[in-house]
């Protein structure tokens, strides 16, 4: 079924608004503004009514899947549920209806969540300092590249490069060359992990950086940490931590304390922001103390009773957002910070392990699982020998929506072939977890009995198998 | 609350098909020299009932524009938001999805994205959009990359003129790409286009112009356009508020090569300066659609032939292409786009029109009401739209005190960014007579005081 665009819908003088009448004496806009500025027609924006464009998106949202429809098993993306009261308390007028150039003791409130959201950051992760201006993980990782970099100027030190292993994120080796910095991976070993003994060879003293996630993409954790981070830090380097897994290690260790410089935060994953389709994140930036003069400007301090801004950084590494971030965000993961406590939040990582390591166990008996050893929160799965019968992992990923399932991520960490990245996390139960773990196993049969009828997924959504390739080569990008 | 579901029984069970006889055995591999041997220092446990309550406690600390008349702009606007949008966002369907990666099943939002960039492109009157950039700071910063990219050149012709916060967070952008920033001075509250030629060279890679500027004023945009008409390398790069460009000539109609801007105007709350979105359209040309930043949604058909959505044209993006790139952008703001994308549609051509017509005619209003006051005067009188700049008699940061009593916020101290003194003050269609009669009476007595 195909929903018409808004566009469509619309008709010449059918309104959806009111406003009230204008209340000042006008003169005429031509002599305000210049005959010039006066655009020669409207905008080509829709004319329908409240009721058309409320019915447009409620059936475009039907069309729509969400953590509330059901398991978002999404490797790397913690699609956690997302609690109600994060949302009620993010809508309370008196914390949103705030401009942010409104003086610093007019906005008391709002600078306590924020300030004590870094408080708590601060002890989840171990380090001294944070801001929470970048508005994504990739922003963060941009800000903390920028804070090394900055770090090295001052010290009258040039490191051009930035090590980043092959299982990474693709936003790591981006923010490094965003941040000026040659990108040098490095491979992973058998057991899927950062080799201490490769590390060695492409060290050197142009390494501003190791960029990590711990546990990896493969949801393993890297055993070797403490070494790893003797190798860098002996080069005279420092050692970044991506916090897109800290969803696997909260309350039994932090970044801080695995030697880490420099982490960022994704709240939208272990916080449990919502996602919203894509967006708004949130990546505060937490740094050891020696970094903290060139964090981004400003910095939100305390002193006594008071909250306030401060712009007097002159060793900052800038601004990377007009405001102070996405505070909209950081309203819903203190919420949710605040109804879990210290206890809650190593429950949460004790769980979200425990159902991995379930969906681990079960589904590894049909599926290859080229990494062996232990993994948290995460792991990921071939779908090669399956390949081999006729249907790829991208085809497995189509038939789950058929079951109405989200599919696991795809395709990556580039590591393993026909990956299938999986990730429950904590809040989905023992019955969601055995209904996806039954619709991966006959899926499988389905592929030994009739290869076709997966290789032509998805039949039940409310499109079929869309053509990448053409929207690629003939690109329709607007009405 | 945990929101964990499992019973100790199911664990259990779970641990018998693992293979483990209890939980804390998964996480062996963590070194013991690692570990943390205490438990997180962070209060908590708080039931939806205490949570409520403690934020009620907070938000007494907070004075917010429930409370206020407030005349500030600058980059952030209290305009009304219409029901609905609260309402459509709060489909879980929407605000609890992930990317569309999987496209079928994510329909709802690629469509959402299609015609977010299409009414984006009809705004601006430019080729294609994309699915949206962080904020207005930032996609100032990616534009500016964008046009290095394309022009191989790395000179970036700035005004005084621009937010200053936008310039701050561009240089940060570019502050290891070699790029070079220069700035033309202030004339009244516009760019000071004398100067502003002679920095035209051959190693400029783009100028970029704020539309209206941060002043409020529009730039003479008929000169800009004739002198790069002269040096036709060189590429525009306009950061334009949404909203007036209800009424606005689109700056395609002045030759803009990157269209930018902040969308906030679009139907988002202020919350506080954030989440917001940067949008970025640029013109139908591959040479510049390879350059762009950020997600893109475009339709295509499915295996029967229907029109459908996905996400394309990613072998720009940093999932595929890494190191190489156009940004390291990720996540974006997609559920303020579709906020956006619902305020434009419920607006429509006519609605976005009267809320330019009404918040410019407030600001006229007013500012000739101020201007009249002995010792205040307003800078630039000609040509601005919605926000104009007031020198006045005390120091702003006076006026401010003395008015926050009445419930007023005057506007915004330019001191603030160390560039120019007085106030920046900004009318929408919100603000209505009565409130702007109190401003004007309220700074007579402080004149007269």
């Amino acid at each position: 079924m195909v929903e018409p665009l808004i566009k469509d819908y619309s008709s010449t003088g059918r309104k959806g608004y009111s406003l009230p009448e204008l209340d000042v004496p006008t003169t005429e806009t031509e002599s305000l503004l210049g005959q010039e500025f006066i655009r020669k027609e409207g905008p080509g924006l829709p004319e329908v009514s409240e009721v058309d464009v409320v019915r447009h998106y409620t059936e475009l949202s039907s069309m729509n899947y969400g953590v509330d429809s059901g398991i978002y098993p999404l490797g790397s993306c913690t699609m956690k549920y997302n609690p109600k009261i994060n949302e009620d308390i993010s809508r309370l007028e008196e914390l949103v209806n705030l401009h942010p150039y409104q003086e610093d003791n007019q906005v008391q409130g709002s600078l306590e969540i924020m300030y004590s959201l870094q408080e708590d950051l601060k002890e989840i992760s171990g380090m001294d300092s944070f801001t929470l201006q970048p508005a994504s993980g990739a922003h963060g990782e941009f800000a903390g590249l920028l804070i090394i970099r900055n770090y090295f100027l001052d010290r009258g030190e040039e490191r051009t490069k930035v090590i980043v292993p092959d299982s990474a994120h693709g936003t790591n080796p981006a923010s490094g060359t965003m941040a000026g910095l040659e990108v040098v991976e490095v491979e992973s070993n058998e057991k899927g992990m950062v080799d201490p003994d490769k590390l060695r060879e492409v060290v050197d003293d142009q390494v501003a950086a190791l960029m990590l996630t711990n546990p990896n993409t493969l949801g393993i954790f890297e055993e070797e940490i403490l070494e790893i981070a003797e190798i860098i830090h002996d080069a005279g380097g420092l050692l970044y931590y991506d916090g897109a897994n800290m969803n696997a290690i909260m309350g039994y260790t932090r970044p801080g304390d695995m030697n880490f410089d420099v982490l960022h935060f994704n709240l939208h994953k272990t916080f449990s922001t919502p996602h919203g389709g894509g967006g708004p994140g949130s990546g505060p930036v937490g740094v050891k103390g020696f970094l903290a003069p060139y964090l981004p400007r400003p910095l939100l301090r305390k002193e006594g009773i008071r909250y306030y801004w401060d712009f007097d950084l002159p060793k900052s590494c800038g601004k990377l957002h007009a405001f102070y971030g996405n505070y909209g965000v950081m309203l819903k993961a203190y919420a949710y910070i605040k109804a879990l406590g210290g206890k809650g939040l190593k429950e949460t990582t004790k769980n979200a392990v425990l159902n991995a390591n379930y969906l681990k166990a079960r589904l590894s008996k049909e599926f290859e699982l080229p990494y062996k050893k232990s993994s948290l929160h995460e792991f990921v799965l071939s779908g090669s020998k399956q390949k081999k019968k006729g249907a790829s992992t991208l085809n497995i990923a189509k038939r789950l929506l058929d079951y109405g399932l989200y599919a696991p991520t795809i395709y990556f960490p580039l590591v393993v072939k026909e990956a299938l990245m999986i990730e429950p996390t904590e809040t989905e139960n023992i019955f969601t977890l055995d209904n996806f773990v039954e619709k991966m196993l006959i899926i499988s049969r389905e592929i030994e009995k009739d290869p076709d009828l997966v290789k032509n997924a998805p039949h039940n959504t409310a499109v079929k198998l869309l053509d990448e390739a053409r929207a690629a080569r003939e690109p329709d990008l607007r009405w | 609350m945990d929101y964990i579901s499992n019973t100790p029984r199911e664990k259990e069970k779970m641990l018998d098909v693992i293979g483990a006889q209890e939980i804390n055995e998964l996480f062996a591999a963590i070194p013991e020299k690692v570990r943390l041997k205490r438990e997180l220092n962070i209060d908590g446990s708080l039931s939806e009932l205490e949570l409520k309550r403690q934020a009620r406690k907070l938000t007494d600390r907070n004075n917010s524009l429930n409370n206020m008349t407030s005349f500030l702009g600058a980059g952030a606007y209290d305009h009304y938001v219409p029901s609905i949008i609260d309402h459509l966002i709060s489909r879980s369907e929407y605000y609890t999805a992930y990317t569309p990666y999987q496209a079928e099943l994510s329909q709802g939002t690629l469509q959402a994205i299609y015609e977010f960039q299409s009414m984006i492109c009809e705004l601006t009157g430019m080729g294609v959009a994309n699915a949206s950039l962080l904020d207005g700071g930032s996609a100032v910063g990616e534009a500016v990359l964008m046009a290095q990219r394309i022009t191989r050149k790395n000179r970036i012709i700035f005004s005084r003129a621009i937010h200053p916060a936008y310039r701050e967070v561009a240089r940060t952008y570019g502050s290891f790409q070699g790029l070079e920033f220069v700035e033309a001075e202030l004339r009244g509250g516009t760019t000071d286009l004398d100067q502003f030629e002679n920095l035209l060279d051959d190693q400029t890679a783009a100028v970029v112009i704020q539309y209206p500027n941060f002043y409020g004023s529009l730039e003479q945009m008929e000169r800009i356009q004739s002198l790069l008409e002269e040096q036709k390398k060189i590429l525009m790069i306009v950061i334009a508020n949404p909203m007036t460009l209800g009424l606005l000539t689109p700056p395609s109609e002045w030759g803009a090569d990157i269209v930018i801007g902040e969308g906030q105007v679009l139907g988002n709350q202020l919350n506080y300066g954030g989440p917001y979105l940067g949008y970025m359209a640029t013109r139908d040309d591959r040479g510049f659609i390879r350059q762009m930043p950020g997600r893109i949604a475009g339709a295509t058909t499915d295996a029967d032939g229907n029109r459908g959505y996905v996400l394309t044209l990613q072998t720009r993006e940093q999932h595929i292409r890494r190191e190489k790139a156009t940004s390291n952008i990720c996540s974006n703001e997609a559920l303020n786009a579709l906020i956006a994308t619902i305020y434009m549609s419920a607006m429509g051509k006519e609605g976005l029109k009267e809320v330019a017509e009404h918040s410019l005619q407030k600001a006229h209003y007013l500012a000739d009401k101020i201007d009249q006051i002995s010792g205040y005067q307003v800078v630039n009188k000609e040509n601005f739209f919605h926000e104009f700049w007031v020198k006045t008699p005390v120091e702003p940061g006076k006026l401010i005190d003395e008015l926050r009593e009445k419930g007023i916020i005057p506007g915004l101290d330019l001191s603030r960014f160390d560039e120019e003194e007085g106030l920046l003050i900004c009318t929408t269609e919100k603000r209505t007579r009565e409130e702007m009669d109190n401003l004007v009476s309220a700074l007579e007595v402080v004149s007269n005081g």
